[in-house]
């Protein structure tokens, strides 16, 4: 007993590099997956200390609003265009109907507003576009589809999703705008500045209402990016709302306010997931996944209440 | 005028701490009652027993779980649902190791067991705060979960996967199992979903219940009065999941027969949370009213366009739901953030000064 938990694993590592390589490649996409959903989130906590459970169904609702107007004989790139421009008028709509009239709540209240926009997401959604899982169009849009084989050893062989990488690609690329955006832009100093203090931000003539706005539009952004990535690996269904509550410990650990925390906590979690699903998990019984990211998050914040990157939360009377 | 407390004078100490000790209030909760035991009985059909008063009060009970511990206590919990599946599978587990043994207080016993698996989840409610602490809840949800569907002891091993109600029967009478007849399962739920309530109106207004109050109002500064915030939370985590662990086990046992691992996933836990926002966090009677609108809306709306001549799908119904609930959800949270149960005082407040404006 005491062998399979700490050292046949290691030994199955050892002796099959290649199947180790492609668990470590999948976790690799799975954390970049959560991350991208992660970042959402810290995009709108950071600018209106906001928890948005909503991200995860912004990112279904994204998905299906594009392959929905393309299914309509809407050519790929302008449904794309239209999707954005769906995301901005939600955006706009959550902004002035769900967060102007909750301004200065109780963080429980806020979060308990964005599970009702959840809920409204999720009607509407099936009520339009109906609730069958749908193919993400892929090709259509310009992405890779084929997979790479690399030879590995005398036996070995790790196979690539040249979607993946694609993902992984769009993934830095978006961390490194949206960290361009913050630090050099003059809305991005905006944003910073709301995150820091709403009221000395007013002060100074910032738009809360404007800000806001763009933020959620900018997760938006993030959704849609993510919807095409995630439905590009599977289906666009509702069954990805799953995924969304997955994004909660990336979260955790990496701190509610970093986006390199969201990054890493990604990983961490993508890591730790397929690692300990693979050479763990059938000791158990198999099906750790689904709670092991929890877990792993759960013994993280008994260390460290505030995640690996967050500010430390000082409280006072 | 018609609610008012003038001219009720109370001559004991006794008399002035009461439950109710306004006289209208012990009429109307005297007329709910009767209602409850004597009318509904006595005229409704079974459909309306099995469909729409079991699960009302079933829900109303895990709400008033959840109430207390989000609403009294403010610790934000998503997984009732899986409190509420330990309860089911412990009540299980207990009928089919002892089945000579009386089916209701096994049902009761139950809630112990849910009880110490919510008091250990509540452990890390000391340290974490908030946002924070609704995350660990999730573990909570997805690791048990997961021990439904696993740990093939906890279902007995069936080939289904499911747990199934064995045939029971108290004092002669069948009281669980696929022959119970709604009206005796009505009347088994509505006693111990009353007891229940009515005992924690009591614990509430007392030295425990205001406890809860402090530590949710402000955890630090009522350390600094004296409560200690490690046994007062995880006492709410353990009376919580007691509760809520009952009310899972009567889900299965009075009223749908068979559950699955599915039954008790988080889905159910958002749907009683909804119960309490919408009914009014800290308030029983709001989990009440909460638990009636969420359980009877969807009815609602399978029933009217029907009776208007319009046909419409079932899924329509349900996604139409989710989009009511949802807007509701946020419409209350702005309008009035405590929900039903507000809503009934400013009512009480328009009778009492009626016909006058103030």
């Amino acid at each position: 007993m005491l062998y399979d938990i700490f050292i046949d694993p290691f030994v199955q590592m050892y002796e099959m590099p290649d199947f180790f390589l492609q668990v470590l490649w999948e976790g690799f996409v799975a954390g970049i997956l959560y991350a991208l959903i992660a970042l959402g989130f810290v995009l709108i906590f950071k600018a209106s200390g906001v928890f948005n459970f909503a991200q995860g169904i912004m990112v279904v609702f994204a998905g299906l609003t594009l392959v929905g107007l393309h299914e309509n004989g809407v050519p790929a790139y302008v449904a794309l265009l239209l999707t954005i421009g769906v995301m901005g008028v939600l955006a706009y709509g959550v902004e002035r109907v769900v967060m102007r009239p909750l301004v200065n709540q109780p963080d429980i209240i806020l979060l308990m507003a964005t599970i009702g926009l959840t809920y409204f997401l999720i009607g509407f959604g099936e009520f339009v576009f109906g609730g069958e899982p749908k193919q993400m169009i892929t090709e259509e849009l310009g992405l890779p589809t084929g997979s790479t084989a690399f030879e590995f050893g005398e036996r070995g062989l790790v196979i690539l999703q040249h979607i993946d990488i694609a993902a992984a690609v769009i993934a830095v690329i978006m961390v490194a705008s949206l960290g361009i955006f913050f630090n050099k832009t003059r809305i991005g100093r905006a944003l910073r500045a709301v995150a820091d203090d709403h009221q000395a931000a007013l002060s100074v003539g910032i738009s809360l209402n404007q800000i806001w706005a763009i933020v959620w539009f900018a997760a938006g952004l993030v959704a849609l990016a993510t919807g095409i990535m995630w439905g590009a690996r599977s289906d666009v269904s509702f069954a990805l709302e799953i995924v969304a509550f997955k994004a909660l410990p990336v979260l955790i650990l990496g701190g509610f306010t970093s986006i390199p925390g969201a990054i890493v906590g990604g990983l961490i979690i993508g890591f730790g997931e397929k690692i300990g699903e693979l050479y763990w998990g059938g000791l158990v019984g198999g099906g750790i996944e689904s709670w092991l990211a929890y877990i792993i998050a759960l013994i993280f914040l008994l260390f460290r209440p505030q995640g690996l990157f967050g500010e430390r939360i000082i409280e006072r009377i | 005028m018609f609610y008012r407390e003038a001219g009720q004078f109370k001559t004991s100490y006794k008399a002035d701490q009461a439950l109710m000790p306004i006289l209208q209030d012990r009429i109307g909760l005297s007329v709910i009652l009767v209602v409850a035991f004597v009318i509904i009985p006595a005229f409704a059909n079974d459909f309306f027993l099995t469909s729409i008063m079991i699960p009302f009060l079933v829900f109303s009970l895990a709400a008033i779980g959840l109430n207390i511990l989000t609403g009294y206590c403010g610790q934000l919990s998503l997984g009732t649902g899986a409190f509420m599946g330990v309860g089911a599978y412990a009540a299980y587990k207990l009928t089919t190791m002892f089945p000579d043994a009386n089916v209701i207080l096994m049902v009761l016993l139950s809630g112990v067991f849910s009880a110490a698996i919510g008091a250990i989840f509540g452990l890390p409610s000391l340290r974490i705060k908030g946002l924070y602490l609704a995350v660990t809840t999730l573990a909570a949800q997805f690791f048990l979960e997961w021990c439904f569907i696993r740990i093939g002891w906890l279902y007995n091993y069936n080939a289904s996967g499911a747990i199934e109600v064995p045939h029971r029967e108290v004092f002669g009478i069948v009281a669980s199992g696929a022959e119970a007849t709604p009206i005796v399962r009505y009347f088994i739920v509505l006693c111990i979903t009353a007891g229940i309530a009515f005992l924690m109106a009591n614990v509430l207004r007392g030295r425990i219940g205001r406890a809860w109050m402090m530590i949710r109002d402000m955890d630090i500064a009522a350390e600094l009065m004296g409560i200690r915030p490690l046994q007062t939370k995880l006492m709410a985590f353990a009376v919580s999941s007691y509760i809520c662990g009952v009310a899972g086990a009567m889900m299965v046992f009075f009223w749908l027969n068979a559950a699955e691992p599915s039954s008790y996933s988080i889905s159910l836990s958002f749907q009683i949370l909804f119960m309490v926002i919408l009914g009014g966090l800290g308030s029983l009677s709001g989990a009440f009213m909460g638990a009636a609108f969420i359980w009877i809306l969807p009815v609602f709306l399978k029933f009217i366009p029907g009776t208007l001549g319009i046909e419409i799908a079932a899924e329509t119904v349900e996604h139409v739901t989710f989009m009511i609930v949802g807007a509701l959800i946020i419409f209350f949270l702005i309008v009035e953030p405590h929900g039903f149960a507000r809503l009934w005082q400013i009512a009480k407040q328009k009778l009492r000064v009626w016909p006058f404006p103030y």
